[in-house]
This record gives structure tokens, C-alpha cells and sequence, in this order.
């Protein structure tokens, strides 16, 4: 475990939703490879952002770059996992729970909020900004929050008398607090019941302590990480926040598509870690960047297909920032499929890497098996 | 009706429809619930919707910028509509076939879309994939258009394969290929340009000149196979039939595991699901006489409180209840709201999160949406002028002794019954408003508040998230 602060280490998990196309966010312009088989779809030489001699940035992702200048940025190349799975929802689930070969509702993080807080004492100590419970953070008995909307979230909020409100969710606790027995689902209202209520008390007072001279863009993943900034800054507890960004399925008019994503993607991470800074409270927070398939190394004229290897990010001060894994490689006989990118470390070790090195707990029972970890963190 | 009946009748419209006020559940006293049944299935006896009113108060709904006030009036005419099973399956198939506007971002194709299944969704399964295919939203959301014969794109073959007919494990990667190879070449006409007078219906086209005229060999057969040829060979497999009517019984009887896990677990009632594909086998594919045994069966009568009601049907049917956004819509009721509430649930109608649909039963509740779901329902009560709760007061006599005021409300409410730790916290509130006279306009309006409080407790409560 690092010893990078003397703080509880937080984790944030950003989710590209859709299969993120690696090859043109890192791309290979060095290599005759590249071209020859994006024939549609590359990004010219002259408009990457060097990252070194054989690769650049997508030239909307300079203020991400400006982060990995900083040394802020770990870069897991080639991430995946055997025989990839094509399908957006079961290649989602397998990265949510660890289990390719079984349809699993036990989330990783789900396991990973039960070690951290195993009395589920802190029904914050994971949340989630955004529509629905990501798979990756559930587990049956582990209370976590899940918001919508930061500023108006908690029960009764609609009855104005206070004596009131207060009557309703004193009936409201009677009902839901007492249920054992009568069914999975009617149990599982309960504690969710239970759980807003207490989540509720707790994290009402994050947007009223917020200050920041930080102006995040007014898009769905700068609100996200604003709440993320929000309900950290507010020492709360929160080990874990999860949010996501969707739109990446680019199977047609990629051209047009990534580079809007990218570009309200990498200034809502800058803005996100730029804030922290302020409240001098980046020192214990790391994110992970991942999308649950990299594309078709073909492109087919105007988008991409599902593929197979991608990339995935560790952001943040305590990271060393660089380079990790091999890029996979773009010789025609290593295609995994013979027409994908092979992966070249399993997502699994990337999680044991975060789960071991960075939260300090046991890998092999929350990713089923012990993978190859990367060491992207520093020494102290 | 005695009490059982019109349980049992509720059940059913809160399953094939949205719900039902208690003043409708009365105007079907003298129906059976079998010919209940046959109505529904036959939506053509009943008069189409009026939105001339709900046009005359939202203006904007001429026109096709933005899809929200769209879906907004599709939770209208969930709430409204004399044809309840019609909206249902609509919402049906916009479930299995999930479509999302932001793609696209053309509002006269997402609503399109919506009326094909309004207008096909108690058809053929034959007839609703062909109109699927050659459907201009899906085509281009699934990127059919951008399907050449020298290019193929598979898209929209794999997921015509994997979540709209057959399920995963029911072909090859192979067969993937083949299919999008005969869709090539279907496409649609570009519409109009949005300027200057808005968008245009775009329509599907058949480019032979892009389509690849080889042969190919698809699940075991061999031909030169158009689009139409693959949905033909797709609906004479029973795993098609299964798939189908398994997303029938999870939709309208019982809750399943997810999609993705179809492949491994079985159904949840495999005997019910059996009787289903053998009808849907047996008559060539027609939906209709598969829904007129499901509804009549004792599954589906002993399946009450088997599923987490989805947010639209959580919305229509509280607002069914309250009697707000009617057919003639009250001042300050704009449908475009409507889209919101149930969006915030997690159900954005015509914008499902991706092309496998939403995630559903126990699934649709998290902190964030009960939260949503709670508030929602409450605030529906708060306002004791809704013509809804004034129906419903006026129901309950002169006076209504406390010993009788949570089985009065859970009966107009419902009728839906609750367990016992929702009954004692409910009674105990009961306990303390004590007897409450309704005969005078003082007592009326010194005790509606406290009547409409204990319909807001019903409403928040576990049970009331079931359907």
C-alpha cells in the first residue's frame, strides 16, 4: 500500500459508456499500421499531441495531456480480458463483476465497499452520481448512495410544514424498517429505504459547505465530477464515488462524435482535479478511466465496431504517472480475432493493483484470482 | 363487484394498462374479467384518443424540435388513453427494441417509431421485426444505413440476433455476419433539411444497388437472402418464441433475471413460458392470442406483487389516481414535464441508456430512484383540490371512524394490500388523527388534509412500488 498520504485513500471510478475507441485516443502515429488500416478514421500526424515519438494524444484531450505532463496520469495500455466479449451489456457486466464465464450481481466494488466499511456504518461511504446503480457497486446487505441530483436529494422533500415532514418520515422509517423475511425484493425496498434516509442526513450538508473558484463546463460529466468534488471536499467519508460518461458507441460518425466527448471529458478531469488542489484535498484521490471494450482495428467508413483490447487511466497525485503494459500491437498475426486489438494486461490485475496498492485490501477474493498487477503508483 | 374482483380486475389493468381510478373500475361492473380481456386485446373497439384539447394547451407539440414533450404525451396518453393495452405494448416493444433518441437527435423518426408499435404491437412477431427493419430510427441507430455490400456494418445484424429475437447463444458469430450482409442496401431517404420549416419525416429505402446479391448461409440454410428471407428463418426457431414470450411474462406477469442471463438461467415459470411459445408457434407468430391466455391463466391471476412497477407505469398510474393531466389538461399541466419525472426514476422514454434496454424489476430501485419514486408519489397528495383525491373523499362518507381509515384509503387506492408492519405504521398515524368528520365544508377541509396524508403514506410504501 502506498504511503503517499496519511489520509483515507478515495477512489473514483469514471466509465466510458459504449467502448471507447483506444487506438484514436492515444494514437500510434508513428506507425505505417496505424494508417494503413484507419484508412477513415485516423487522426494525422500533425494534429496528434506527442506524447513521446511513436504516440499522441486525440488533440482534444490537451488538458488531459497537460495532467500526464504533470506526472499525474498512469496509462494502462492495452487493457482487456480474454476472448472479449462484443456485447456492450455482458462485456459491461463482466468488468462490473469479474466473472466472464456466470451472470454474477455481486458487484467489485460492491465487495470492495463491504471491506471497507463492513458494518455498512456509512451508507456514503459509496456513491454513485448519476441515473441508476451501476452493477460494479451493488452487492445484496452493502448500503450505498446513488444521486441524481445532489442539490434536492431526500425524502418528504415535497411536504413544506417541517412537524410535518418529520411526522411522514418517522412513518416512513416504521414501514420500511422493520420488514425481515417477507421476499428478496420487499427486503432489499427496505434497506434501500433505510439507507436513503440516512444517506440523505448525511450528505445534505455537501452542497452547503461547496466553495470553489473552479467553473466546470456545463455538461453531464463536469456536473458529475462537480458532485464527485463536492461530496469529497465535504469529509463525509465517501471511499468510493462512481460516475459515467456515455455516447462512445461510435459505429457511425465517429469523426464528428469523439472529439465533443473527449473534449468535455478531459476539461471536466482537469476542472475536477484542479479543485481538489484548491481544497488541498488531491492528495488521497486516485481515478480510474475505463471503457468496457477498445474498437475494430478496421474501420468501417464511418465508425468503428466493437473490438476487443482498449485503454484504461489512473489519475491523480499519487500516481507516477507514464507509461504501463504494452501498447498492443498492430501486426496483422497478433490481431486478436484477426481483427482486434489484443489486450496485453487483464482489467482484473489493473483492479488488484488498485485494490492492493492503493486501498490496501486482499485482490484475489473481490477479482477472483491473482493477475498481473503494474505498479503506477509512487513511492511516497 | 365484490372485493375479490375488483382486486382481481385492478391487478389487470394495472398489468395491461396503467391502473385504473376506482370510478373506472365501476364503469366495468358488468363486464367479466374474460370479456375485460378481449377488449383490451382488441383496442380497435374503443375510440382513439382526443388530443385536440392537449394540442390546443401545448402548442409546441406541432412541431418536431426536441423529443421530451413527445414522451411527455406519451405518459398523457398512458394516463388517458381509452385503449390501454395498445400504449402498453408500445411500451412493450420500446422496452425490447430500445431505440434512443440522442442519436439520431430526429424527432419525427423517434416518435415514428413509437406509433409503429402502437399501431403493430398486438400483430404478428414476423410483421413488428420487418417493420423494425425497415424502421428509420432503428436503421440509423443501429447503423444499418452505413451497411454496404462491400462494407458490411454488423450492427444492426448482431443485435437483431442477440436482443430482438433470438438470444445470445442461439447462433454463430458467423450468422452475425451473414445477416448484416442481407440487410445491405436497407436504408432510408434523407429527409428534408431541418431549415427553414423544421424536420421532415424521413422514410425507409431499399438501395439494390448496394446490396449484396451473393449467397449466403444463415443458421444452417442457404440462399441469396434479403432482410426479409433472415426475419422469416429467425421466427421459425423456437428460440425466437422463447425469447419473446419470455420477455412477454417479464414484462406482464413476473419479474426475471436480466436479459444477459437468459442464456444460463431458465425461466422463472417454465411451464407458463412452454404454453406461451406454443401458442405463439402455433399461430404462425400472432401476438394477440399469446396475450389473451396469459391474462386469463392462473399464473397470471396469482402474480400479484411479482414486479417493481417501471417509472412510466409508476407515473400514469399515480396521476390516474390523483386525476391530474386529464384529457383536458388543467392550467400549469404542461406534458412536457412528464418526461422528467419518469426520467429521473431512471426511465427516459424514447432515450433508453443503450440498445439492450433498461434494466428492470427489483432493478429499478436504487437510493436514488426510491427517492425519486417516494417524492414523486407524495407530491401527487399534497394538493387536497385534485379532482383524484376529491373523488376519492368524497367516497368515504360523512365520517370515517380511525379503526376504518387505512382499509378505506388502501381499498380506493387499490385496492392493495399491504403487510403487517406497513398496516401498524399506518394505523398508529390513524390512532392519532382519530375519527375525522366529513358531513360540513369546515370539517371537510379541516380533515382533508389529514385524509390526503394518509394517501401519501400509502403511496410511499413498499407494497405501492409493486404493480
Amino acid at each position: 500500500m502506498t504511503t503517499f498520504t496519511q489520509k483515507d485513500p478515495v477512489f473514483v471510478v469514471v466509465q466510458l459508456s459504449g467502448g471507447n475507441d483506444f487506438m484514436n485516443t492515444l494514437v500510434p502515429y508513428s506507425n505505417p499500421a496505424y494508417y494503413d488500416n484507419r484508412k477513415f478514421l485516423n487522426i494525422a500526424e500533425e494534429d496528434v499531441l506527442p506524447l513521446d515519438g511513436t504516440l499522441g494524444w486525440h488533440p482534444e484531450m490537451a488538458p488531459f495531456k497537460e495532467l500526464y505532463d504533470r506526472g499525474m496520469v498512469s496509462v494502462v495500455q492495452g487493457i482487456g480480458y480474454p476472448d472479449s466479449n462484443r456485447s456492450h451489456f455482458r462485456g459491461m457486466d463482466i468488468w462490473h463483476t469479474c466473472a466472464p464465464d456466470e451472470v454474477s450481481t455481486i458487484g467489485w466494488l460492491g465487495n470492495v465497499i463491504e471491506q471497507l466499511d463492513p458494518r455498512g456504518e456509512n451508507p456514503l461511504t459509496g456513491v454513485n452520481f448519476g441515473v441508476g446503480l451501476p452493477r460494479a457497486m451493488s452487492k445484496a446487505g452493502v448500503p450505498v448512495t446513488s444521486v441524481s441530483n445532489l442539490d434536492e436529494y431526500g425524502l418528504m422533500s415535497g411536504i413544506s410544514a417541517q412537524q410535518q415532514r418529520t411526522q411522514a418520515l418517522q412513518i416512513f422509517k416504521d414501514m420500511y424498517g422493520q420488514a425481515v423475511g417477507s421476499g428478496p425484493v420487499m427486503d432489499y425496498l427496505s434497506r434501500t429505504g433505510m439507507d436513503v434516509l440516512s444517506g440523505a442526513d448525511l450528505i445534505k450538508v455537501a452542497p452547503q459547505q461547496y466553495e470553489s473558484t473552479v467553473e466546470y463546463a456545463d455538461n453531464p460529466i463536469a456536473k458529475s465530477l462537480r458532485d464527485v468534488a463536492r461530496v469529497h471536499t465535504a469529509n463525509l467519508g465517501t471511499r468510493i464515488f462512481y460516475t459515467q460518461q456515455g455516447g462512445y458507441d461510435t459505429h457511425a460518425n465517429q469523426l464528428p462524435t469523439q472529439p465533443g466527448l473527449f473534449r468535455d471529458l478531459s476539461r471536466a478531469v482537469n476542472d475536477f482535479f484542479a479543485d481538489l488542489e484548491e481544497h488541498d484535498a488531491d492528495d488521497n484521490v486516485v481515478m480510474l478511466i475505463f471503457s468496457e471494450f477498445g474498437r475494430r482495428i478496421n474501420d468501417n467508413g464511418s465508425g468503428t465496431d466493437h473490438g476487443s483490447g482498449g485503454g484504461a487511466y489512473l489519475v491523480g497525485k499519487p500516481v507516477a504517472g507514464g507509461l504501463y503494459a504494452e501498447y498492443p500491437s498492430l501486426e496483422r498475426d497478433k490481431w486478436e480475432k484477426g481483427e482486434d486489438l489484443a489486450h496485453t494486461i487483464d482489467f482484473r490485475g489493473i483492479y488488484g493493483t488498485v485494490i492492493e496498492q492503493w486501498l490496501g485490501l486482499e485482490a484475489a477474493p473481490i477479482v477472483y484470482g491473482n493477475f498481473e498487477q503494474i505498479n503506477p503508483f509512487r513511492a511516497n | 363487484m365484490n372485493s375479490n374482483e375488483i382486486a382481481l380486475k385492478a391487478h389487470l389493468l394495472r398489468r395491461a394498462g396503467f391502473g385504473a381510478s376506482r370510478s373506472e373500475l365501476e364503469s366495468l361492473s358488468d363486464k367479466s374479467y374474460e370479456e375485460i380481456v378481449e377488449d383490451l386485446v382488441h383496442p380497435e373497439r374503443f375510440e382513439e384518443i382526443d388530443e385536440d384539447y392537449l394540442k390546443r394547451y401545448n402548442p409546441e407539440l406541432s412541431y418536431h424540435d426536441g423529443h421530451p414533450i413527445h414522451a411527455g404525451r406519451w405518459i398523457w396518453r398512458m394516463i388517458n388513453t381509452k385503449r390501454p393495452l395498445e400504449e402498453k405494448m408500445a411500451l412493450f416493444w420500446h422496452h425490447v427494441f430500445a431505440t434512443a433518441h440522442y442519436k439520431g437527435d430526429h424527432t419525427p423518426s423517434t416518435i415514428g417509431q413509437i406509433q409503429t408499435f402502437r399501431e403493430n404491437g398486438l400483430t404478428n412477431i414476423k410483421q413488428i421485426l420487418l417493420d423494425l427493419a425497415k424502421d428509420p430510427h432503428m436503421n440509423y441507430w443501429l447503423d444499418n444505413c452505413e451497411n454496404h455490400s462491400d462494407q458490411p456494418n454488423e450492427n444492426w445484424g448482431r443485435e437483431l440476433l442477440e436482443l430482438f429475437s433470438m438470444g445470445v447463444g442461439n447462433y454463430s458469430e458467423d450468422d452475425v455476419k451473414q445477416a448484416a450482409r442481407a440487410f445491405t442496401g436497407w436504408t432510408f431517404e434523407q429527409p428534408l433539411p431541418l431549415y427553414p420549416y423544421g424536420h421532415y419525416e424521413s422514410k425507409f429505402v431499399f438501395n439494390e444497388a448496394d446490396h449484396d446479391n451473393s449467397e449466403k448461409t444463415f443458421l444452417g440454410r442457404t440462399g441469396n437472402f434479403n432482410g426479409e428471407d433472415i426475419i422469416n428463418i429467425i421466427c421459425e426457431e423456437r428460440a425466437t418464441a422463447l425469447f419473446i414470450c419470455r420477455h412477454l411474462y417479464n414484462f406482464f406477469v413476473e419479474d426475471e433475471p436480466q436479459i444477459p442471463a437468459w442464456s444460463i438461467e431458465p425461466p422463472r415459470n417454465p411451464e407458463a413460458v412452454d404454453a406461451m411459445i406454443d401458442i405463439l408457434m402455433s399461430s404462425g407468430g400472432e401476438i394477440r392470442p399469446v396475450l389473451t391466455y396469459m391474462f386469463n391463466s392462473d399464473f397470471f391471476k396469482n402474480s400479484f406483487y411479482k414486479k417493481v412497477k417501471n417509472p412510466s407505469e409508476l407515473v400514469a398510474g399515480t396521476l390516474k389516481l390523483s386525476g391530474r393531466y386529464a384529457v383536458v389538461p388543467a392550467e400549469g399541466e404542461n406534458v412536457g414535464t412528464l418526461y422528467n419525472t419518469a426520467a429521473v426514476m431512471g426511465q427516459a422514454l424514447m432515450n433508453p441508456p443503450t440498445v439492450e434496454g433498461w434494466h428492470t424489476g427489483h432493478e429499478w430501485i436504487d437510493g436514488g430512484t426510491l427517492n425519486e419514486r417516494v417524492n414523486f408519489a407524495v407530491n401527487q397528495f399534497n394538493d387536497v383540490s385534485s379532482p383524484g383525491f376529491e373523488d376519492i373523499l368524497g367516497r368515504l362518507g360523512s365520517v370515517v371512524k380511525s379503526a376504518d381509515l387505512v382499509d378505506k384509503c388502501l381499498d380506493l387506492i387499490g385496492p392493495i394490500e399491504v403487510g403487517d408492519e406497513t398496516r401498524q405504521a399506518l394505523s398508529k398515524y390513524a390512532d392519532e388523527v382519530g375519527d375525522l368528520e366529513l358531513s360540513t365544508d369546515e370539517d371537510r377541509a379541516e380533515n382533508a388534509k389529514k385524509i390526503a396524508r394518509m394517501i401519501q403514506l400509502i403511496v410511499a410504501t413498499r407494497e405501492y412500488q409493486f404493480a
